[in-house]
């Protein structure tokens, strides 16, 4: 194994810059070095002024996502040894403002993140709960793997369609709206569908796949969305079938 | 130059996506592939009914639609099709299983399972398409 690597970073610094530039940088290369601990490299010893965004190093702060050669990671769990020899492509996520160098604008999927309600409902005409509501493990099952999301925007970032449709709600917003609706303590699922049946909602994914290919904590995005999709045709078939339902 | 910048006032820089971002990607182009294929699936329809129509309106009619159907601008249309409605109908049987969680008296059914069941259902229904036809 060669014992030093090259990182092509792109920089941008609007200050002087009108387009974004690549930078060379060549860091040692070591085995237990993830690709955030080799831009900590240049940031402590070679470039100060390189900018990113990092907190856990361990893929729960979902703050480290970059497109590595190309590909949406979370940098903390991308290690420079499988990219040997190199060099390796650090650039921004993809679908996203850039700020400066690496550091990314998410302001859109923070105002679309709260839209689908990700929190507990509980309708307020019905009493409140005595003492816990408890959930067996199928229950937990329903909705476990959609709860592992960390907002790391990553499914943003490999989704072209939030790319081409500004409006579009996204991968993550979705999978964490199934999160709650699946949830059998929950009832807001009448309030998320007015939401997500929408053409800004799941009908703007045309299953692209790519959400649930990047995601690293395994929610399968594409998954929800789809599923979503076969509930909301079937509420809509019921409101039409059975209208004094529906009210 | 000296971009026009103020610390208050930052300046993104929005990339642009390329008319061509679908060729990036092995998975981009099958997904265009795959909503091209619909086109396809359309013109398929439309020559099934064409045939319903030329059967029913007897010997004289069914003839020149066989005429009109082999020649080899029409046949290098219905390759291409037939091409592109299988390749439809097994995009789709493959991400079926994404979009369906299914259990048996408690337990989520394996994905492979679905398609499989899918491909099953597949097989039996052209089976019997073409045992009603050939017999």
């Amino acid at each position: 194994m060669a014992d030093h690597i090259i990182l092509q970073v792109t920089r941008y610094r609007p200050e002087r810059e009108l387009e974004p530039t690549t930078q060379d940088y060549e860091i040692p290369l070591r085995e237990e070095w993830a690709v955030l601990d080799g831009l900590n490299h240049v940031k402590d010893r070679l470039d100060g002024t390189l900018s990113y965004r990092w907190s856990c190093r361990m893929g729960i702060c979902g703050s480290c996502g970059m497109t590595v050669n190309g590909e949406p990671r979370l940098t903390c769990a991308t290690f420079l040894a499988d990219y040997g020899p190199g060099p390796i492509r650090i650039e921004p996520l993809r679908n996203f403002p850039v700020i400066r160098d690496l550091v990314v604008e998410i302001g859109d999927f923070m105002r679309k993140l709260p839209q689908v309600k990700p929190w507990l409902i509980h309708r307020e005409d019905a009493a409140a709960p005595e003492g816990e509501l408890l959930q067996t493990p199928a229950d937990l099952d329903e909705y476990e793997q959609y709860s592992m999301c960390i907002n790391c925007m990553l499914c943003y970032s490999a989704c072209p369609i939030v790319g081409l449709e500004e409006g579009f709600l996204g991968p993550a917003a979705i999978a964490l709206a199934q999160r709650y609706n699946l949830d059998s303590r929950d009832e807001g699922a009448h309030e998320r569908m007015e939401v997500l049946s929408t053409a800004e909602g799941v009908w703007a994914c045309t299953f692209v796949g790519e959400c649930t290919t990047a995601c690293p904590k395994g929610v399968d995005p594409a998954g929800a969305i789809q599923r979503y999709k076969l509930t909301a045709a079937t509420e809509s078939l019921k409101s039409f079938l059975l209208p004094w339902r529906s009210a | 130059m000296r971009a026009k910048y103020t610390e208050f006032q930052p300046r993104w820089y929005r990339r642009r996506m390329s008319v061509f971002w679908w060729m990036s990607r092995r998975s981009y182009l099958i997904f265009v592939l795959r909503e091209l294929s619909s086109v396809f699936v359309a013109w398929s329809v439309v020559f099934l009914l064409l045939l319903i129509r030329a059967v029913s309106q007897g010997g004289p009619e069914y003839q020149r639609f066989v005429h009109w159907s082999s020649a080899p601008g029409m046949l290098a249309l219905n390759v291409v099709a037939l091409a592109f409605v299988v390749f439809h109908a097994i995009t789709w049987f493959n991400l079926a299983p994404q979009a369906m969680s299914v259990r048996v008296r408690g337990k989520r059914v394996a994905r492979s399972r679905i398609a499989l069941a899918h491909y099953a259902a597949w097989a039996l229904l052209s089976a019997l398409a073409a045992w009603l036809i050939l017999e």
